[in-house]
Formats: structure tokens, C-alpha cells, sequence
């Protein structure tokens, strides 16, 4: 009989499975349950991008394409970089299309991670950083963010942060899970800290689309980060495109290089489908992207309202789809209310204590979902609240 | 502010209006004025459900009708519509260009009820020529709102 534990590498041994594992399987099981629970958009792809999807398809376009992409898909990228940041990166040799922002995030940390780096990783946030750092062989230096600083990154906590062995730092912003954006002063900030080390950045940007009230602002902006950032960014979130699985790294020549070299070896190439829908998604989809995002921030404002009224204080999301209120003055922890809530309530959130120890005492809501959606389920929320104090 | 509270209405009228003042950042107060100037300049003319009859045990029937009508001198089609509108069968009237002049759907509880009044009120009314009934076998989608399927969207409860 094959001994199957031993066979498995330390490695992924010692990755630690998702802690609430458990919580999900509940939840994706129970009959009747009204979810604020996904991180995807609920919006269909543009018809415009399935169509010039479907048109490839038809002109059988179902070849590999370029490793780094498509080159007419890297000058499109490129031109809306442009557009959007206003910088230049060339869609020869410093961009590279990817198998979502997800590949371009391991990609980049295996091109630059030896055994023993330390990589900066502030939390609550997205829940790939670690396990893909520990892949590596890279050491993860988790650095807590507070409520109290709007969940970003404070200059001084970076520095409190920094070693010898430190390589990279993860700036994952606009932020799932808490909402958080960085401004151009403090990511300037940020800059400072950095500023004559030898420290990369790797800017998780795949929410830049989703900002409210400002346009979304780029570490690579600043001029003391240029130089040491990896833009990641991809059409998941923006153009409603998760399934497309497609995404992309920006970033120094010599970085890129590299990371397409790893790129080459482990996927060959992203989805030639996906590559020719992406070209029309940046060529033509500026306005519904923009009505997309009118409609998150209805929605933003209207949950926001929602748990203030329910007395679950939350501080203003601004950017990405979720609210991540505090449910503290319930006393319970973040799993135990989201597991109640959805024994009691059948409504589904995600425990904050899931995106970092830094999560506990919050709980994810995302409103990819229609406002009378929201409105019920907060209802809901409300009761079981009622319930809790009585 | 007034067209982004319509279109906030259109797609939930069950908004309240201090829901409607955080959405759109405004207070109540200048909701609740707002809405009353739209009701009563009768720009809002009800507040209603889209509802999908087949889930319901009455579901009647729907018919579609074009009607050809001689338009009276001075007063067109006016007369004809207002004349139609009044019956409480008809769901919506439209004057309509091309072939056919009145588009007309009736809402009753058997093809015979509908057929009777079609025949028997509708076809009577002067300056009506002619009248051709369509019944509506499925309805897909109503007023921007899908009747196809189940909410299920394939996102499952969670995920991260
Ligand atoms: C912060 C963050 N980064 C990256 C991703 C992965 O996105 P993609 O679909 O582009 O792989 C997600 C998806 O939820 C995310 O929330």
C-alpha cells in the first residue's frame, strides 16, 4: 500500500490548509442561505469581450500564443498603464500576461525569493501571500495593520519590519478584505522607508478599477518606488472576467525577464481565448466599467449605512467590493459569529480571522450582490443581532 | 439627483428614502422633497413588483394586440387610446409607428375571457379596423428583470 502522508512534500505539508476549511463547507452546503460571501463580481463579462472571444474561436485562434502574451494584448496593456498611472512600460520586454493576477504573484515571488528571504506582508489581506512565499522557500513577515490606520500600512510599522534578509514587500491595495486604499502621501511615505534599500515591491493592484471617490494611485507612481515595483494587475475584477483566468506583471526589465523565464517553463502561455477578449476589454469597455462601478458604490454606501445602522462599526471601504465591519461588541469571535449567524440566519460571510490574525474581531461582506440582496440580508443580520442580545 | 433616484426606484422601489439619501450622499430631507416633487408633477405614477405569473396558481393569460385604427380629424389617435386605457383588462396602450397603430396588452383569467372582450369591446370601438391577438406563451424577462431559472449564478456562498 502507498504510504500517500509521506509522499507529499514537507513543503506543502507544512502550508496550512485554510483555517475555516470547515466554515465553507457549511456554507456552501446548507439549503436557503443568502450569501455576502464571494469575491467575485456578480456582472457578466461584457458582451463586447465574449464576442471577441467567441470571434477568436471562430478564426480557430487556439494556439499558443507569445510566453509574455500576445503583443498586440502587451501594447494594450501598456496604453491603458499609460492611460490610467501614467507610465511607460514596454510591452516588449517589461510586461507579461499571465494566468491571472494569481500566476503573476507566485511567478514574481519565485523569480526573486532564495531560501531564507523574509517577504513583508501586511494583514488582514488576500490569502495567497503566505503560502506562496513559504513555496518558495521565502519566510513571511507578517506585519499587522489596525483599524485605528484605516488597515494600511504605516511607515513605522515597515520599518519595524525590515531586515537584512528582506526582499520584498507586498503592498496589497486597493485591499480585500478590509477596503483600504493607499494615498499618494502615504504610499510617498512608504517610498521614504524604501527609499536606498535594496527592497522590491510587488503592488497587488487588481482592484484598481474599484476605487471610489479618487482614481486609484500606484506605488510605481512615486518616483522613489518606480524602480522597485511589480505592478500586478488583471481582468478578474475590473471587466468581470474571473473565469477568463487572466492577469499580468509590470515591472524592471531585468525582473520581468526573469519572471518569464519561470513563466515559460510552468505555463507556457495564458488562455490564447482569454488574450484576444482581453484586447477588446481595454479597448472598448472604459464606460462599462464605469457604470459597473457607479453600481458597487450604491451598493458600498448602502451596506456601509446598513451595518453603522446595526451598530457594527465600519470604516468606510474605499476600493474593492467588500465592507469589513467590526463585530467586537458581540464578544464573539470572527468564525463563531459567521458560523452562528449562518445557523441562525442562513446568511454567509466570511470571518475576517481568515484573511490574518489581524482580521479577528471583523467580518468580510462583499457586495457583489443587487441591492434588494443586500437590503435582505442585512434584515437578517439584524435580527440575529437581536437575537445575540436577548 | 432627481434621475438618479428614478433609476434607483426602478430597480428597487423598496428603498427607503434614508437608504436613498446614504446612496446618493444627500440628506433624507432633501429625498423625501425630491420624490414628492416627482409624484406630484406625476412623473412617478406608482410604485409597484415585477412579479413572475407562472409561479403563482392564477396566472391568467396575456395577449398582445395590434390594433388598425382611422385617426379622427383634430384629435389622431387620442381618443381611441384614452378610450381603451379606461378599461381596467388593458395592462399598457402604445401608439406605435409602422404597420399597426395601437399596441394593446390584455390581462385576463382564460383565452376565452380575452378573446370575448377583444371581440366583444375592443373590435366595437369606433375608428377600430381591424385587431390581430397574439397570446404570450412564456415571458423571458420583464422590465429589465430576468424570469429565466434560479438566482444560482454558479459563484457559490464563499469564497476568498
Ligand atoms: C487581492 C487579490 N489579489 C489577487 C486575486 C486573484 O485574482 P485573479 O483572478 O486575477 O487570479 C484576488 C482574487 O480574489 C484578490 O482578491
Amino acid at each position: 500500500m502507498m504510504d500517500y502522508t509521506s509522499l507529499i512534500s514537507k513543503t506543502a505539508r507544512e502550508i496550512k490548509p485554510s483555517g475555516i476549511r470547515r466554515f465553507f463547507d457549511i456554507a456552501n452546503t446548507m439549503e436557503g442561505v443568502i450569501s455576502l460571501g464571494v469575491g467575485e463580481p456578480d456582472f457578466r463579462t461584457p458582451w463586447q469581450i465574449r464576442s471577441a472571444g467567441i470571434r477568436s474561436l471562430e478564426a480557430s485562434a487556439t494556439r499558443y500564443t507569445a510566453n509574455s502574451g500576445l503583443l498586440k494584448l502587451r501594447e494594450e496593456i501598456s496604453r491603458y498603464t499609460q492611460r490610467k498611472l501614467g507610465l511607460k512600460y514596454d510591452p516588449t520586454d517589461e510586461v507579461l500576461v499571465t494566468v491571472g493576477g494569481s500566476e503573476a504573484i507566485d511567478m514574481t515571488v519565485r523569480a526573486v525569493i532564495d531560501p531564507g528571504d523574509e517577504v513583508i506582508i501586511p494583514e488582514p489581506s488576500f490569502v495567497c501571500y503566505d503560502p506562496i512565499t513559504r513555496l518558495a522557500g521565502g519566510v513571511p513577515k507578517i506585519v499587522s495593520t489596525r483599524e485605528e490606520d484605516g488597515f494600511k500600512l504605516t511607515p513605522s510599522a515597515l520599518k519595524a519590519a525590515i531586515s537584512e534578509r528582506t526582499k520584498l514587500l507586498v503592498l496589497p491595495y486597493p485591499s480585500n478584505p478590509t477596503g483600504a486604499v493607499m494615498t499618494r502621501e502615504e504610499l510617498y511615505e512608504i517610498g521614504e522607508v524604501l527609499r536606498d534599500t535594496n527592497i522590491l515591491v510587488l503592488s497587488d493592484e487588481i482592484y484598481s478599477e474599484l476605487t471610489f471617490g479618487r482614481p486609484h494611485t500606484s506605488p510605481a507612481e512615486i518616483e522613489s518606488l518606480y524602480e522597485r515595483t511589480i505592478i500586478i494587475n488583471g481582468f478578474s475584477k475590473a471587466f468581470s472576467m474571473t473565469g477568463w483566468r487572466l492577469g499580468y506583471a509590470l515591472g524592471p526589465k531585468p525582473i520581468i525577464k526573469a519572471i518569464t523565464k519561470l513563466h515559460q517553463f510552468a505555463i507556457m502561455c495564458a488562455p490564447t481565448t482569454s488574450q484576444h477578449a482581453a484586447i477588446e476589454a481595454l479597448r472598448s469597455c472604459d464606460d462599462k466599467v464605469r457604470e459597473m462601478v457607479e453600481e458597487y458604490d450604491a451598493r458600498r454606501k448602502l451596506i456601509v449605512r446598513g451595518f453603522c445602522e446595526l451598530g457594527l462599526n465600519c470604516t468606510e471601504p474605499m476600493g474593492a467590493f467588500y465592507a469589513f465591519p467590526s463585530i467586537k461588541s458581540t464578544g464573539l469571535s470572527s468564525e463563531e459569529f459567521c458560523e452562528r449567524l449562518l445557523y441562525s440566519q442562513k446568511v454567509a460571510l466570511v470571518p475576517g480571522s481568515a484573511f490574518g490574525a489581524a482580521g479577528e474581531g471583523y467580518v468580510r461582506a462583499s457586495y457583489c450582490y443587487s441591492l434588494m440582496h443586500i437590503k435582505e440580508a442585512l434584515r437578517r443580520i439584524g435580527v440575529f443581532l437581536e437575537e445575540l442580545r436577548s | 439627483m432627481k434621475e438618479k433616484i428614478l433609476s434607483l426606484l426602478c430597480e428597487n422601489s423598496r428603498l427607503c428614502n434614508e437608504e436613498i439619501a446614504a446612496i446618493l450622499e444627500t440628506t433624507r430631507g432633501e429625498v423625501d422633497k425630491a420624490i414628492a416633487e416627482l409624484e406630484a408633477d406625476g412623473i412617478i405614477r406608482a410604485y409597484t413588483c415585477i412579479i413572475d405569473k407562472e409561479r403563482i396558481s392564477d396566472d391568467g393569460v396575456l395577449a398582445l394586440i395590434e390594433l388598425k385604427v382611422a385617426p379622427k380629424a383634430g384629435r389622431g389617435f387620442e381618443e381611441v387610446a384614452e378610450r381603451i386605457s379606461s378599461y381596467p383588462e388593458v395592462e399598457s396602450c402604445s401608439l406605435l409607428s409602422g404597420v399597426c397603430d395601437l399596441l394593446v396588452t390584455v390581462r385576463g383569467r382564460s383565452f376565452k375571457e380575452v378573446s370575448s372582450f377583444v371581440a366583444g369591446e375592443l373590435a366595437m370601438i369606433e375608428g377600430v379596423s381591424s385587431t390581430a391577438t397574439q397570446f404570450v406563451m412564456k415571458k423571458y424577462k420583464e422590465l429589465g428583470v430576468s424570469l429565466m431559472g434560479d438566482e444560482d449564478d454558479g459563484r457559490g456562498r464563499v469564497s476568498l
